[in-house]
């Protein structure tokens, strides 16, 4: 690799900018955060101010831990977008795999049918799937949930996937068709790993319209019990639209967990992502 | 992956969660969520204590989602026993629909007049489907504190109004009014049918215009929104912006000197204030001394049964009880601001609220006057008076303009308005 | 080899979980929500109208004034985020990829924080940061001196619905950022050194070079923005209700499909023309879809060979 041109103006232009677009994103919930540990008065006095010895008062967290169960559920979206994930990723490839690999009839008459919820929001069948989720028992359960964003989650999943999966090289499932190895192994073990990075992306776009969800949780499972964190902190607004200490603390509480997740995960995210790469 | 699949697997386990309790459970669907805490920490507890056997769980949605969500719930038969009516067209839909029970045959509907009762009934009145539970007053609150260091004294007609408002403008240390048009319904609920019962004379203007003696471009119901056109001068800076919540505080916050309210912030503004200063409340102005005033004392809240509960009686029961003056008692004090509509008055302790509803003694009470028959068709009534006294206060349509547009709109589908 | 092939067990068993979830819980429903866009009540209930729904829509001037408002709003809240979010994100990734760049791994994950934080937060802190009366922004603006530039833009009918749209933007560019950074690192080590050789370094290397290599992932980003952006509802509809304030001039095609379908307020829901609009919605973005399919990808296709 040359490295000739390497200029330290350069550099720091770059820098400069990317400083500059990262304080643009983290701006906002600075403000959150920190107004969120502010007395009331103080939080419209000066906005911008850190909390101070005689401004850094806890009432809105206090109200906010008062009210409501924050951890039952953010256990909840937890287990709602895992769970859903999970199932998306699994169908999704293997449909995906199915509609690359194998010449059948209807094939690509398939390939459209399974893209057409890309193109139609799933918000329209509120109705019929709120009747589908009564008759079988399901309102005010995670498993109605995860089932729906599991449908929702399908169409671009498989969308992306079989473009993706069209990339394997065919000598790698030659061999192992050679070998021996049955339909599944050939899937399981030499495609999925091959399209991981492809699976990140899936994730990424499954997962945050999942977990910032509003509308379902609303609709199928309103329950104290099967709350998600977003629909918690939409009602405690609602609640408390004017007590702004514990909107922001609630606020506040709805964005550490993730960020801490996703702390945690964007490491293996990125290399998810870019993994292709390296090839 | 592994990690995953045990998440997953006991996510199946947890999920049989709704538990079946063995007391009757009753749900009750309301889109007042502010009012959660008061009805876990005091309507409900009086209640069971009462009716051993029956628990009652309040589950509150937001406002804005409210009907939406209702509606599909009840659809799809996982409504809540008991269901909080809105008042007129949108709860006679779910009763002719079959979604709301006929309560006609209920005692406690004997202690409620008829006036009371109209909110909720079919239009010819043999029916009624809802139990009416509290009305709200329009006026405007004032900080007292700030009228006494101005020495103003609270305006009794429109001149005064502004007399009062100008000063306050000149004195620069208080925005005179706090108001914003951002939200659309304050501008229409605190604004418009604050002051326009005075313009249309209340329950006259209002029953003209449903049949079809008046129209929305007469003098009486144009003059309301020239009224709102002259307060964009006594808004705060970038009112444009200002939401509901920015106007509650700026008021509390005592930034603000008068606020056009409804009765119901009494409840939410005491203790946000905090002893910070007084409060005091004025009747919407009239054009003169001695005029009769009008004030808009809407029926706007009520219980109503889930025709397909599966505890019918039960729920019965909790609406007997709703319909009696102990839990009028309970709801009014609870609640300041929300005056109940049982026919037993009720003794208030606090003096706003006391206040406020003093004014039905000397000004003529009407409601709301697109909320009966007029908000049944597209376009529809309510929700484009918000988008016209929203528009003539930011000044985006003369007062001539969006009255004329409301009025075209209503004879587009109204028969009585079309000639 | 001319008799019929046995039926591949393994192939149903792939496609089977996937189609079996989607048509039972999504397809389904949705087509019985598009099937009522043939229908209306009259007196003696739901009765077949043909096509009678999507002439009130295109013909009632009422309706149809809302549509194209709508319509319009959509396509320019489109337009901003390609003309703002995809060639931010491009930079963003283009500066990222940059070889040798310390701190790379923070700046990645710190410009994607905003599209993990959900809507209501969203909608909720910029209305506070652009709040008249909070004062965060005419503050800030005030200690440079600019004070004077400040203006209530939610607020105004001439800034609200491009505010909204810089506001999505500002939440969604980590996703543009983060699939260019992946499409460029993919570029093969060999073609860069090439060009190296060739004298093509800087910012020519990336027009000429990268650039060409990484259309096809622009084309994937731009076809997402285009079906989100016409689905989009949540962020309007938690800033400015489902009115879509000031005077409709951020009412895009799923708050007025919202509005229409399940009621607002005093209106009650009307599923027939809600149906209507979703029905014409799906063509818009089958049609969008469909363009993109037939004429640009086969285009990027043969640019790239």
């Amino acid at each position: 690799m040359s490295t000739a041109r390497h200029s330290p103006a350069r550099s720091i232009a770059a820098h400069a900018v990317l400083i500059a677009y990262t304080i643009i994103a983290l701006f906002p919930v600075f403000v959150i955060i920190v107004n969120s540990f502010k007395s009331r008065r103080a939080i419209f006095a000066d906005p911008l101010a850190l909390p101070t010895a005689e401004t850094f008062d806890l009432v809105g967290y206090q109200t906010v831990l008062k009210q409501g169960d924050f951890l039952l559920y953010f256990q909840n979206s937890m287990i709602v977008t895992v769970g859903s994930l999970f199932l998306v990723l699994l169908f999704g490839a293997m449909a995906a795999f199915a509609l690359s690999e194998y010449r059948f009839r209807g094939n690509s008459l398939m390939a459209l049918y399974l893209a057409l919820g890309i193109m139609i929001p799933i918000r329209l069948g509120t109705v019929a799937i709120l009747q589908l989720m009564v008759a079988s028992g399901l309102v005010n359960t995670l498993t109605a949930l995860i089932l729906v964003y599991t449908a929702q989650g399908l169409p671009l999943a498989v969308f992306i996937l079989s473009e993706f999966m069209r990339g394997v090289s065919d000598d790698l499932k030659s061999a192992g068709r050679i070998d021996g190895l049955s339909e599944y192994t050939i899937f399981f073990r030499l495609v999925l790993p091959l399209v991981r990075p492809a699976m990140a992306t899936v994730a990424v776009f499954t997962m945050i319209p999942i977990w910032n969800d509003l509308w379902f949780p609303l609709i199928l499972a309103p329950s104290e019990a099967t709350k998600t964190i977003t629909l918690g902190s939409q009602v405690f607004i609602g609640q408390f639209v004017t007590n702004w200490n514990a909107v922001l603390a609630a606020l506040g509480l709805a964005i550490v967990p993730v960020l801490v997740l996703y702390l945690i995960f964007s490491r293996q995210l990125i290399r998810g992502i870019t993994a292709g790469a390296v090839k | 992956m592994t990690r995953t699949l045990r998440l997953a697997l006991l996510a199946s386990t947890v999920l049989g969660g709704a538990a079946a309790a063995q007391d009757v459970t009753l749900t009750i669907e309301s889109w007042r969520n502010d009012d959660l805490q008061i009805w876990q920490d005091r309507i409900i507890p009086a209640f069971e204590e009462a009716h051993p056997g029956i628990k009652v769980n309040f589950a509150p949605t937001a406002p804005a989602e409210y009907n939406a969500v209702l509606n599909s719930k009840l659809d799809a038969g996982s409504a809540g026993d008991l269901i909080t009516c809105r008042p007129f067209d949108a709860s006679l839909e779910l009763f002719n629909k079959g979604k709301l029970a006929d309560l006609t045959g209920l005692a406690a509907m004997a202690n409620f007049s008829e006036v009371a009762k109209s909110a909720w009934q079919t239009d010819d009145g043999s029916a009624s489907f809802c139990v009416p539970m509290a009305s709200v007053i329009h006026g405007f609150i004032y900080n007292k504190t700030a009228f006494d260091e101005l020495d103003l004294t609270p305006p009794r007609t429109v001149d005064e109004f502004y007399a009062v408002l100008d000063r306050i403008k000149e004195d620069a240390s208080y925005i005179p009014m706090a108001m914003g048009t951002a939200d659309q319904w304050e501008a229409a609920t605190m604004g418009y049918q604050n002051i326009g019962p005075t313009y249309w004379k209340g329950e006259e203007g209002r029953k003209a215009l449903i049949e079809g003696s008046q129209t929305l471009t007469d003098d009486g119901w144009v003059e309301p929104l020239r009224q709102l056109a002259r307060w964009k001068d006594y808004l705060g800076d970038g009112f444009e912006a200002q939401t509901y919540p920015d106007s509650q505080n700026l008021f509390t916050l005592g930034r603000a000197a008068i606020y056009p309210a409804g009765s119901w912030e009494i409840g939410v503004f005491t203790p946000q204030i905090e002893g910070a200063f007084e409060m005091g409340a004025f009747a919407p102005p009239v054009a003169a001394e001695g005029d009769t005033c009008y004030i808009s004392d809407h029926t706007d809240i009520a219980l109503g049964l889930n025709a397909s509960s599966a505890h019918p009686e039960e729920a019965k029961k909790f609406l007997e009880w709703v319909g009696s003056p102990e839990f009028a008692s309970l709801y009014a004090n609870a609640l300041p601001g929300f005056f109940a509509l049982n026919a037993t008055a009720v003794e208030m302790q606090d003096p706003l609220a006391r206040e406020f509803v003093s004014w039905r003694e000397t000004c003529e009470p009407t409601i709301r006057s697109t909320y009966q028959i007029l908000s049944r068709g597209t376009p529809n009534l309510e929700n484009e008076t918000w988008n016209a006294s929203a528009n003539v206060i930011t000044g985006a349509e003369t007062p001539e303009d969006a009255a004329a547009r409301l009025q075209e709109g209503l004879a587009s589908w109204y028969e009585p308005q079309q000639n | 080899m001319a008799q019929r092939k046995p039926i591949r067990w393994h192939v149903v068993v792939f496609l089977a979980p996937a189609v079996l979830v989607y048509t039972a819980i999504m397809i389904v429903p949705l087509f019985g929500t598009l099937n009522l866009s043939l229908f209306n009540f009259d007196e003696s209930g739901r009765v077949f109208v043909g096509l009678r729904n999507f002439a009130t829509l295109f013909g009632d001037p009422r309706w149809s004034g809302a549509f194209w408002n709508a319509l319009a709003n959509n396509a320019w809240f489109f337009a901003v985020h390609m003309l703002v979010q995809n060639p931010v994100g491009v930079m963003l990734a283009a500066l990222l990829s940059s070889p040798r760049l310390r701190m790379a791994a923070f700046y990645r994950t710190a410009i994607f924080i905003p599209t993990i934080l959900s809507f209501v937060i969203v909608g909720f802190v910029w209305k506070l940061i652009l709040s008249p009366i909070w004062g965060i922004a005419p503050g800030m603006l005030d200690a440079v001196g600019l004070k004077s530039l400040f203006a209530p833009w939610l607020g105004r009918e001439g800034t609200a619905l491009t505010t909204l749209a810089l506001i999505s933007v500002w939440q969604f560019v980590g996703i543009p950022m983060m699939l260019i950074y992946a499409a460029l690192l993919s570029i093969p080590d060999e073609v860069i050194e090439a060009a190296e050789l060739d004298g093509v370094t800087g910012w020519a290397q990336f027009w000429k070079i990268k650039l060409p290599l990484i259309l096809p992932a622009i084309g994937i980003i731009s076809i997402l923005t285009f079906v989100g952006n016409f689905n989009a509802f949540d962020l309007i509809y938690v800033s400015q209700g489902a009115l879509a304030g000031p005077n409709y001039a951020t009412d895009i095609l799923g708050t007025f499909l919202y509005r229409t379908f399940f009621g607002f307020q005093l209106q009650l829901g009307d599923p027939h023309m809600g149906a209507t609009i979703a029905t014409a919605m799906f063509g818009i973005i089958l049609v969008g879809v469909c363009l993109y399919l037939f004429l640009i990808q086969t285009r990027l296709r043969r640019y790239q060979f």
